[in-house]
């Protein structure tokens, strides 16, 4: 059993009151922070804990942190980024859900880290009922002293309110969300300037995610060195993993990092394995957005290691054997499933997405989508796997945001690794116009490395 | 259908000013999507030029800012729409468990396809992307509400629930 210092508690009976969760030894972070810790040593704790962004980028916090800027008489924001949309991840909602006092809790320590005395919670509008556990969270410790004015008398003042957004995936992307929560269309920003200069209302501003900002309550409670110690290399402390997908048992699970994969979907603490006995195919480790990889590179790198969830294993090899650890949505496939038509799917979503800023985005996103629904109903050419590749290849990189490469690479990374089937869809059309059609076997790999 | 009043309650109006006061001085444009939820929920479920007219009133912005911005979000519905919309999730997670299926379920059951609204006004089928339930698929959401690991048995129960509650459901419900 790994070690969980977010979901220790899930199962309390009354965790969501503010009650049981001081009772298992909730907001002692809050205490220590601001009893007997600077701004600036909290900052230099989240350093030495390693964490990364937990929203997908897998950015440094710490680092994150000291970029933000300080003049004199301008008020600072921490934004928590729950837009949580990317396909496969559910993990905030479930945080959120269960133990809402863990991602105020870590707020009210991190907000007082940055020298904000306002924050937002920026939810997605479908997770509406959330908002309301958050809100409900939010007024008790507001009523114990927890958030307002002169918290634990120490004379800091915070905030805290809850956003909901209106349905765009785009919003979990920072300034995107920025945008959203002053009340706009969710454009993303050029950067830079960067949020940390110039953010909320053109303030100086963190954006970080649920799972993010909850880590920093055990990170302020044990120190950053003991976090530091969980995990694996440059992958520290624990990482909540979405499991969905063919597997026997879905959910969220938290995971130290560092477990191999294969353990990760066999294991019966983790996923259960594939449902009757079918084979697995293929997974997407880390939210739809990252590249998906066939059972071999998944369980073993180019190399022959045992491939395991970290940030560098699951890139190991880049993107010709490699994918990333991402948002940590773990969408498994077993061998039902056509890999024409999950690209598809995805496709459609990234069209659908695209907020229609940047050409090659909006204009690629579209193309890709028909050209890929033609393949799969039995109308495709040849030609249009090259093509698809072609198109890809022009949008990642040339758009304002990551959404142009987040849409490029399940494209990129389907055709480098199913090309047969791709293939196949284009040269037996009437074998694949039933959309319950069974996909061609996987082609004997030649041995790499 | 425009010409219809436009529907505020007492305290969906103390509401909205509540949330305006969230906000610094002079960013109240903040406080439009919430607000837009709001006056959805009030106005039977979507949003016509005069209510979009009366929100940004209430904010004290200009209606081309709360029409660029209603017609960006999928949540907003611009067009009237049953009392309860089925929102299936269909993206990848969920059609690996069928969601595929369900959506062909329940255009057999109610008759409609995906997109369109009962004769009754009783059920609008809409398909969206990833609900964050990929853990629990296949799912679809109704108001407030997330009805995950569907089945057939559990899709007829459910209509057959909605059928006898026979009230519009909002995102803004509290369940």
């Amino acid at each position: 059993m790994g070690k969980k210092l977010l979901l220790e508690h899930i199962n309390v009976p009354g965790i969501q009151s503010l009650e049981v969760y001081r009772k298992m030894g909730g907001y002692a972070s809050v205490e220590k922070a601001i009893k007997t810790m600077s701004p600036d040593e909290i900052v230099e704790e989240v350093k030495k804990s390693g964490l990364r962004g937990r929203g997908g980028a897998g950015f440094p916090t710490g680092m994150k942190w000291s970029f933000l800027a300080k003049p004199a008489g301008v008020p600072r924001y921490l934004v928590c980024n729950a837009d949580e949309s990317e396909p496969g991840t559910f993990k905030d909602r479930y945080l959120m859900e269960k133990i809402p006092h863990a991602l105020i809790e870590g707020m009210i320590t991190s907000s007082f880290a940055l020298g904000a005395n306002t924050s937002y919670i920026y939810i997605r509008g479908e997770y509406f009922y959330v908002s309301r556990i958050l809100e409900r969270a939010i007024e008790e410790a507001y009523a114990a002293g927890w958030l307002g004015k002169n918290i634990l008398g120490s004379g800091y003042d915070l905030d805290l309110y809850v956003q909901v957004g209106g349905g765009a995936y785009i919003c979990g992307e920072e300034t995107a969300l920025l945008e959203s929560l002053e009340g706009k269309r969710g454009n993303p920003r050029i950067k830079p300037p960067f949020p940390a200069v110039k953010g909320l209302y053109d303030c100086p501003t963190v954006v970080n995610n649920v799972e993010t900002i909850a880590a920093v309550v055990p990170i302020v409670n044990h120190g950053g060195d003991e976090y530091a110690k969980i995990g694996i290399g440059k992958s520290t402390g624990t990482k909540l993993i979405s499991a969905g997908g063919n597997i026997n048992k879905p959910g969220v699970y938290e995971i130290e990092l560092g477990v191999s994969v294969e353990e990760f979907i066999f294991s019966d603490e983790y996923c259960g394995g594939i449902p009757d006995g079918r084979k697995l195919k293929a997974c997407v480790p880390g939210g739809s957005s990252v590249p998906i990889l066939p059972a071999d590179l998944l369980l073993k790198t180019s190399t022959g290691e045992n491939r395991l969830m970290s940030y560098e294993s699951l890139s190991e090899g880049g993107f010709a054997t490699g994918s990333m650890l991402g948002s940590g949505g773990f969408i498994v496939y077993d061998e039902r499933a056509c890999i024409v038509r999950s690209t598809w799917n995805y496709s459609r979503f990234y069209h659908h997405e695209s907020c229609g800023q940047c050409s090659p985005c909006r204009e690629g996103t579209s193309w890709m989508e028909k050209i890929l629904h033609r393949l799969e109903y039995g109308h495709g050419r040849s030609e249009d796997i090259d093509l698809l590749w072609d198109i890809q290849r022009k949008i990642e990189g040339n758009t304002i945001c990551p959404l142009g490469d987040a849409a490029a690479w399940p494209v990129a990374a389907a055709i480098r690794h199913f090309r047969h089937e791709f293939e196949y869809h284009a040269k037996y059309p009437d074998k694949v116009k039933d959309t319950k059609h069974t996909p061609p076997p996987m082609p004997t790999r030649v041995a790499v490395g | 259908m425009s010409n219809q009043p436009v529907k505020f309650s007492e305290e969906a109006l103390a509401e909205c000013h509540k949330i305006i006061k969230r906000y610094p001085s002079g960013k109240h444009k903040s406080a439009l999507l919430p607000i837009l939820h709001i006056a959805q929920a009030e106005n039977d479920g979507w949003l016509s030029s005069s209510t979009m007219d009366k929100v940004a009133e209430i904010i004290g912005i200009k209606p081309v800012e709360v029409y660029e911005v209603a017609s960006f979000y999928s949540m907003y519905n611009l067009k009237p729409v049953g009392k309860c919309v089925l929102e299936v999730c269909r993206t990848v997670p969920c059609w690996l468990n069928g969601s595929e299926e369900l959506v062909a379920y329940l255009e057999k059951k109610l008759n409609i396809k995906a997109g369109e609204t009962t004769k009754d006004g009783m059920f609008t089928i809409k398909t969206v992307e990833c609900l964050g339930s990929c853990g629990t698929a296949p799912m679809l959401q109704c108001g407030a509400n997330y009805h995950e690991n569907l089945t057939n048995e559990k899709t007829d129960a459910l209509i057959e629930k909605l059928k006898a509650e026979n009230t519009r459901k909002s995102y803004t419900d509290i369940i």
